[in-house]
């Protein structure tokens, strides 16, 4: 929270109504730091910013080099929910942390490489907008920060319960199916946007997932049709290896099982909207 | 980022892996040259990051140095599935008694490492898990524990391996992990592992990807990169830290965020197709906080590319302020204009989001002949394809 992006972001989630109790930094602790009148506290450590503040939820900005460590140590700090936004984090530090936090049985990971998680008007949890969108019904998860924020934008007249941007990395903390199984046992939620890109086989497995445990309508959007083999498209797990991980395998899963796929953004929005208006 | 066969045999060398590592050559009198140096029959391989090498006429055996000679000339004069050959690999011939397959790899389904091991090998592994996956044995590591001698064990067993070379396979599994994990690997694969007729387990070939990610703790691998297969507009964008693709389209396409920008990609093609067919030149994602200077370098990048005959910018502003995005155009226009290039093609702009109106209104003030503004996505996309079609 002390450096530019910390800063930055956390006067971001007050203004979004979020309570940041506390900032970690190590070797900063007894410090606070000023956000429009409201002070906020620094901690060396996300045990004693527990301690002293109650927080449940640590937000990690920290760059790549440290991630690893913040992580870990939040999840030993038996955090319950920890957002990871850092990108560019090594796959071989990815892997610890996550099972790390699998294996806790308490810390809900998110990320890493992601924007985290909002539900309008109620909590925020990372750097998606709190501006785009009102408190609505629609529940959406996604692996692109920018393709939530293109949805929650296209769907803003009918708002969402809650939106998870589970991050573009290989390894996540949290999947599409937890997203789609939080959603199934929502009572806010009645319909579920899923948002899915080329690479590994989240799609498919959700897919798979969608047909024998989700009763609320899905509406599905895949990106990277256009991706050729081979490549990595911005995201460190979009990426097509020979025939596996392409977005017509994902869209074709998805269909089998009955999940409507928009062609675009705007098209997929318009299932949506389609849906929300025969539910009513 | 993946290696050739001979980068992945060093590090197997660095590591304790069992190989022979040859030499590469460039030229037949150098392949010539190892050959007598190596002496007796010797393997010379084509040197490219693409499978089927042998089929395709890329592996071949030399008896004398001659030999060596003209069948390095022939192999580099091949293109395999795309890729030109320009190296060849030269090593001593291994005489085989028996081929093996093991690797380890990032198990994305499973959000763990993976062992895979088969008394097949020597074939295409996909080839054996598709017509006879209970030869394939697959273990799950885990990357806190590792492969101690007791998962190697676990590995050799699983996969059968006769007993009596169980203790090299061992050795060879550890080794390999050694790799894995002190080079940030994603895949470390060897196929085949060979166990010659003397009864030693030795990798014959080597297959290495690395993690980009981990680029910052990995100083030897910048090393390892090949710059004279690089696209040079990627080589140019990565030097300027840009996250580009090049694609073989005509509309060039700047956006924010890897989903969005793929995403803008299809939808571009979508509409392309009433045009003629317009596709996208390229991927471009300029990330959050695009500054004049990210815009200008994104911008001088596509705009270097002869076939690129307008340009989508696709901004829709999450942390990115739109006016940002906006000044950030103008200046780069200004900039560009003042190191002589002129922005030749026309611009389709849609601005999104977090300080969208106030972008627009920088734009349309600026009033620089040549950009257009698109309400949406959809609409910004039809306009470009219809303007790189020239209509």
């Amino acid at each position: 929270m002390t450096g530019i992006e910390g800063t930055k972001h956390t006067s971001r989630l007050l203004k979004s109504g979020a309570k940041v109790v506390a900032g970690v930094t190590p070797n900063k602790g007894g410090q606070s730091v000023d956000f429009d009148g409201t002070s906020v506290p620094v901690f060396n450590s996300v045990a004693e910013a527990m301690a002293a503040t109650g927080a449940n939820v640590s937000v990690i900005f920290v760059p790549p080099k440290f991630a690893k460590a913040a992580v870990m140590e939040a999840i030993s700090a038996k955090i319950e929910l920890c957002v990871v936004i850092t990108e560019g984090i090594p796959v071989h530090d990815s892997v610890i942390f996550v099972n790390q936090a699998l294996n806790s049985g308490i810390t809900r990971l998110i990320g890493p490489n992601c924007p985290g998680v909002i539900s309008p008007g109620e909590s925020n949890a990372g750097i998606i907008p709190a501006d785009i969108t009102k408190k609505g019904r629609i529940g959406l998860v996604s692996k692109s920060g920018t393709l939530t924020y293109q949805m929650m934008y296209e769907l803003r007249d009918i708002g969402f319960s809650t939106a998870v941007g589970i991050g573009g990395d290989p390894i996540i903390g949290t999947t599409h199916i937890d997203c789609l199984k939080a959603f199934e046992e929502d009572p806010e939620t009645d319909a579920i946007v899923m948002i899915g890109e080329i690479g590994g086989d989240a799609e498919e497995r959700a897919a798979v997932f969608i047909k024998d445990n989700v009763t609320k309508p899905v509406v599905g959007y895949v990106a990277g049709f256009t991706a050729p083999e081979g490549k990595t498209m911005g995201h460190a797990g979009a990426i097509v290896s020979g025939s596996a991980g392409t977005a017509q395998a994902k869209q074709d899963a998805l269909e089998a099982v009955g999940v409507k796929v928009g062609k675009t953004p705007s098209q997929t929005a318009e299932l949506m909207r389609q849906i929300m208006k025969n539910l009513k | 980022m993946d290696l050739y066969e001979f980068q992945a045999k060093q590090l197997f060398a660095k590591h304790g892996v069992k190989t022979q590592v040859g030499e590469v050559v460039t030229t037949p009198a150098t392949a010539q040259a190892a050959a007598e140096k190596f002496g007796g029959l010797v393997v010379v391989k084509a040197q490219v990051k693409v499978g089927g090498r042998g089929k395709a006429g890329g592996v071949k055996l030399a008896k004398t140095p001659q030999e060596a000679a003209e069948r390095a000339s022939d192999i580099l004069k091949l293109n395999i599935k795309g890729h030109q050959v320009r190296q060849v690999l030269v090593t001593p011939a291994e005489d085989i008694a028996k081929e093996f397959y093991v690797s380890f790899l990032l198990d994305r389904s499973n959000r763990t490492f993976l062992a895979m091991a088969s008394v097949e090998g020597g074939v295409e592994i996909e080839e054996v898990a598709a017509t006879n996956p209970d030869a394939l044995a697959k273990i799950p590591i885990s990357a806190s524990t590792g492969v101690t001698k007791e998962v190697a064990f676990k590995i050799a067993q699983a996969a059968k391996f006769p007993s009596e070379i169980q203790n090299q396979v061992v050795e060879m599994l550890q080794a390999m992990w050694k790799v894995f994990v002190a080079e940030d690997a994603t895949l470390v694969e060897v196929n085949p592992l060979v166990l010659t007729p003397s009864g030693q387990v030795v990798a014959l070939d080597g297959k290495v990807s690395l993690d980009d990610n981990a680029a910052f703790r990995q100083a030897d691998h910048a090393a390892l990169v090949d710059k004279s297969i690089e696209d040079p507009l990627e080589a140019a964008a990565k030097e300027k830290d840009l996250n580009y693709v090049k694609l073989t389209g005509e509309v060039g396409i700047i956006g924010n965020g890897a989903g969005l920008v793929m995403s803008t990609l299809d939808v571009v093609a979508y509409a392309g197709e009433e045009f003629g067919g317009m596709k996208p030149a390229n991927f471009l994602d300029i990330g959050g906080g695009a500054s004049a200077e990210v815009m200008a370098n994104g911008l001088n990048i596509i705009l270097s590319d002869p076939a690129v005959r307008s340009v989508f910018v696709n901004v829709f502003g999450g942390i990115t302020a739109c006016d940002a995005v906006a000044n950030g155009i103008v200046q780069a226009v200004d900039l560009l204009t003042k190191q002589g290039k002129s922005i030749s093609v026309p611009l389709v702009v849609r601005l999104d989001g977090n300080n969208a109106e106030a972008g627009r209104k920088i734009l349309s003030d600026a009033a620089i002949s040549g950009i257009h503004m698109a309400k949406t996505m959809d609409e910004g996309a039809r306009l470009v394809a219809q303007l790189a079609a020239g209509k």
